[in-house]
């Protein structure tokens, strides 16, 4: 079906947008770590509406506090409302961890929030106070998000803690994954923990231990590794046994705090990088010039060639070889590919996200044959064609239309020309692929149409082979369902 | 073990019936850092004027708030479904610094330009009201070149509750049936529906029981909502407002304006529908072939209901029962569809109930009931615990709270898909409630544990 008009020129209103705002990825790094409650300093809608957004994605309590801004608020500055909400949060629930993000609000009104919190850390003592800068204006969730994890880097490893190399000796990993599902921080886990190849876990209450800071996921070559955020626990726990008014789970504080301490840190997406290269900070460029922390930038490991990489840097880093598990899947991966090479080739799917995971996405896709005919997201960090065309071999993006900016209903305009096959990306794209008449298949966030969107994985051998079935599967059940003579072997 | 204490400034906000001898407080701006459940201003305009779905629905502001409500409700339509797409200014830092009435004039247009509405509404969000735009002199100016009513709804959502935002969406809807006014007769025999939303598909099932009744249904606001409706409401006889607390306001205006008298009912459960239905036939008492018909159809629909609701009140009877809900009216109506399962309610609250509505909630309930205003997930969960209830009812947020506590839960919510008003709305009810209380996996939870965890000092 071909929409009924094509508009190329540009359009002045968002129409179902391809983005959320910046305050919810910071309120989704703050969920991921320890003991530690998000605390939006703005109205009170903001905050409701973000919780409503992430509960329907994870099926999970997801509490964020607001400051409630009134009119006196908005008038008279936002200092009282702030203070208030800080040590009523901290009475409640007694956190770790406050992770305070602005709203476009607070941040019109102009609030200097760390005048605001001075002398706030003391009152609601040992509570971490955490502060990021979020004007959702001026970005996507995306940058809230990397904005958050780069705040609480910053806030837990300040420069006068610059450790000695002595400290150095033990590896030590920080890992900055973005924003991937739960399933997706689990692989990593297990990834990481079996590079170790622990035979003796370490003993985490011994003094030893305490005083270097050192978790459960000790290696048993002496490298250990934190995983910020993680909210992977804490987003899809077990039942409650007993009452949690913080769900377990998340990266404990004081792992952060020793992350200056770590011999490397690995972050992924190629996007995050080029805004690093632009100048930009993020958690694993403040710990580089900070502390000279060695920082491995990669992309998400979406399919074979990412993955490929992300093990190379990992074996490096770790000086241990892949184990065999690993070497197994990929070669169960690849052989899956070529079995199903002629259900997917010259297949032509719309890919759409945040501008890193459709990078991630579309690689993988290229390498099995199918032509990602639009990679389109709400984001625009103007990085979006470059690592594309890094990533895409050149017969391929020549078939590609890359478009940073764009919202769903543009994209249903542009994608229905392209006659794409079918459509990749979170649930916000049912529409879309119901218009076009062409299946979806669902990864990322949000999923709200779906139960166990968080348990969907995407990177790894594993992710690549989860989603290689998932899309062949979806493309012969449509052969099916359109065939007369309805097929029993495919 | 964890245990829940309540904030000093939210203690009179809580009432145990039989226990506590304060009035409870209500209609206060939520507590600063705790969590509400409520939304804000602008929420409570969109749910009100959303349904309209030949109306452009744009939201002047950043991002986010049109983001996070785009086809968020079950509102069907019957026809032009523009109301489910998400309209959004997405103010820039530019924008912010040099204003947005240039950006929200373009955008109008275009907008009206490619989609043909009948009218447009532009909901100021928070941001719009810093800087000031004057969306009034906007609106205006592209009203008089496009020749539809646009019209600005402030929803800013700071200035005020839900509440407020429902003020501002009657205001828009009474200025939409102003404008258009042309001294038209009265329609005999006629009513406006208020306060339905046609959530999965309510107000057909509403509208049917008035045809049967015969009598015509002249607007409904808003559920399957039409400009062209809306603005040939002032012609019905009567208005009969469902929702107490949104559309109050607009029934009042249009007394006072065209004398149109209203009167409130509700559509949940058996009892209340034939209140309302009967109270409807009762104002058209000078044509009793109405109340007659109307006997007629709450005998036909309740029996054909009886036995199902029969056959599951056997399991039903003596569980307990958790509410909470935004606007008091349902709460009442609940607690008489609870009852009629058997089951007794130990928990009810709401985002915005007033004192009125606390009042009789207090007559209503059990001794040992707990009444909530505005509460928060923690205190939600801790009473939830205490009373040992079986079920939940509520919306999306409160959702997790259930099921992390281990016990069922039913969506009343406008996010819901099934109709729950009516007769069969109240067999849909408790089939739901049904299905989850007796699903077999809270055997598998590790709930017993509970109660050890309850705090003795809150
Ligand atoms: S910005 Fe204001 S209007 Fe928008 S969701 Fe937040 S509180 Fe509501
Ligand atoms: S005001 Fe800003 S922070 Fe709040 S919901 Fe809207 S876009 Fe997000």
């Amino acid at each position: 079906m071909m929409p009924k008009k094509i508009k190329t020129k540009p359009y002045t209103a968002t129409r179902n947008a391809c983005k959320m705002c910046t305050p919810l990825g910071a309120a989704l790094v703050f969920h991921g770590i320890e003991g530690t409650i998000p605390l939006l300093h703005g109205s009170q809608g903001c905050s409701t509406y973000m919780r409503r957004y992430l509960i329907s994605h994870f099926r999970e309590p997801v509490d964020i506090a607001s400051s409630n801004f009134s009119e006196d608020t908005a008038i008279f500055g936002g200092g009282d409302n702030l203070r208030l909400a800080i040590e009523n949060v901290a009475r409640q629930y007694t956190p770790e961890m406050i992770g305070i993000a602005t709203t476009c609000l607070s941040e019109t009104i102009g609030d200097d929030v760390p005048m605001i919190l001075d002398g706030m850390d003391k009152k609601v003592d040992p509570t971490i106070l955490v502060h990021v800068s979020t004007p959702s204006y001026t970005g996507t969730h995306v940058d809230g998000f990397h904005g958050a994890v780069h705040a609480v880097v910053e806030r837990c490893n300040p420069v006068t803690e610059k450790t000695t190399d002595a400290l150095k000796t033990r590896k030590k990993i920080n890992v900055f994954p973005g924003m991937l599902s739960n399933e997706d921080i689990r692989h990593l886990k297990e990834i990481f923990t079996d590079f170790s190849d622990v035979r003796t876990p370490i003993d985490t209450q011994s003094p030893d231990a305490i005083k270097n800071g050192i978790d459960s996921y000790a290696m048993g070559n002496n490298t250990e590794f934190t995983i910020l955020p993680d909210y992977s626990e804490r987003l899809e726990g077990p039942s409650w046994e007993d009452y949690q008014a913080i769900q377990k789970g998340g990266t404990p504080v004081r792992e952060i705090k020793a992350m200056n301490r770590a011999t490397a840190s690995m972050e992924f997406g190629s996007i995050l990088a080029s805004t690093v290269d632009q100048g930009e900070k993020s958690a694993g460029s403040l710990l580089k010039e900070r502390f000279d922390i060695p920082l491995a930038s990669l992309g998400i490991p979406v399919g074979v060639k990412a993955t490929d990489l992300f093990f190379e840097r990992l074996e490096e880093l770790t000086a241990t070889p892949i184990p065999e598990k690993y070497k197994k899947q990929r070669g169960r991966l690849i052989d899956a590919y070529v079995d199903g090479n002629k259900y997917v080739s010259r297949q032509r799917a719309v890919v759409y996200g945040e501008e890193d995971f459709v990078v991630a996405i579309a690689g993988f896709l290229a390498e099995v044959g199918i032509i990602p005919v639009l990679c389109a997201s709400g984001g625009k960090s103007g990085f979006l064609q470059k690592a594309l065309e890094e990533i895409l071999p050149k017969n391929i993006l020549e078939q590609v239309t890359v478009h940073p900016g764009m919202d769903f209903t543009r994209m249903e305009q542009t994608a229905g020309a392209l006659e794409p096959d079918f459509v990749i990306g979170n649930s916000k794209g049912y529409t879309l692929s119901r218009h076009l008449n062409i299946p979806l298949v669902r990864v990322g966030f949000p999923i709200h149409d779906r139960i166990g969107g968080p348990r969907i994985l995407h990177i790894g051998y594993k992710g690549a082979q989860e989603l290689f079935d998932t899309i062949v599967n979806t493309l012969l059940q449509r052969r099916q369902d359109t065939s007369k003579t309805g097929y029993a072997y495919m | 073990m964890e245990t829940i204490s309540v904030l000093e400034d939210r203690k009179n906000q809580i009432y145990r019936k039989g226990q506590d001898s304060f009035d409870i407080s209500c209609e206060k701006k939520s507590l600063a850092g705790a969590v509400s459940q409520r939304a804000c201003v602008f929420c409570g305009s969109r749910v009100v004027l959303y349904p309209i779905a030949d109306a452009l629905h744009l939201i002047h502001g950043p991002i986010g708030c049109a983001s996070y409500t785009w086809d968020i409700r079950g509102a069907l339509s019957s026809g032009p479904e523009l109301h489910r797409m998400s309209f959004s200014t997405d103010l820039s830092e530019t924008d912010i610094v040099f204003g947005g009435e240039k950006k929200l004039e373009k955008a109008l247009f275009e907008l009206i330009e490619e989609y043909e509405p009948k009218a447009a509404f532009v909901y100021c969000t928070c941001i719009v009201g810093i800087i000031g735009d004057d969306v009034e002199a906007v609106c205006k100016k592209v009203a008089a070149k496009v020749g539809i009513p646009v019209l600005p709804v402030h929803s800013e959502g700071f200035k005020g509750t839900k509440k407020d935002g429902y003020k501002a969406a009657c205001d828009a809807l009474f200025k939409l049936i102003e404008l258009n006014r042309k001294p038209e007769k009265q329609i005999p025999l006629s009513i406006n529906i208020l306060g339905e939303f046609n959530i999965g598909g309510e107000t057909w099932i509403i509208k049917e029981y008035y045809r049967r009744m015969g009598i015509e249904v002249v607007a409904v606001m808003t559920g399957d909502g039409r400009v062209a409706e809306v603005q040939s409401a002032h012609r019905a006889c009567l208005n009969v407002v469902q929702c107490s607390g949104s559309l109050t306001y607009l029934a009042k205006d249009m007394e006072k304006a065209y004398g149109i008298p209203y009167i409130r009912v509700s559509y949940f459960g058996i009892e209340d529908t034939s209140d309302a239905l009967y109270d409807v036939a009762a104002f058209f008492e000078d044509t009793p072939k109405i109340m007659e018909r109307t006997k007629t159809l709450v005998q036909e629909e309740v029996k054909t209901i009886l036995p199902e609701l029969s056959a599951l009140k056997k399991d039903l009877t003596g569980k307990r029962a958790a509410i909470y809900v935004g606007g008091a009216f349902k709460a009442f109506s609940l607690i008489k569809a609870l009852k009629h399962l058997g089951m007794a309610v130990v928990l009810v609250g709401s985002q915005t109930g007033n004192k009125d509505d606390y009042a009789l909630l207090r007559e209503m309930c059990d001794p040992g009931t707990v009444i909530l205003d505005d509460a928060n997930p923690l205190e939600l969960a801790k009473y939830v615990m205490e009373k040992d209830a079986h079920l939940f009812i509520g919306g999306v947020k409160e959702r997790p709270i259930a099921y992390k506590l281990g016990i069922g839960f039913c969506d009343h919510n406008h996010e819901r898909k099934i109709p729950l008003v009516g007769f069969e709305g109240m067999e849909n009810f408790a089939r739901e409630v049904h299905e989850t209380v007796t699903s077999p996996v809270w055997d598998l939870v590790p709930r017993k544990a509970f109660n050890r965890a309850i705090s003795k000092k809150g």
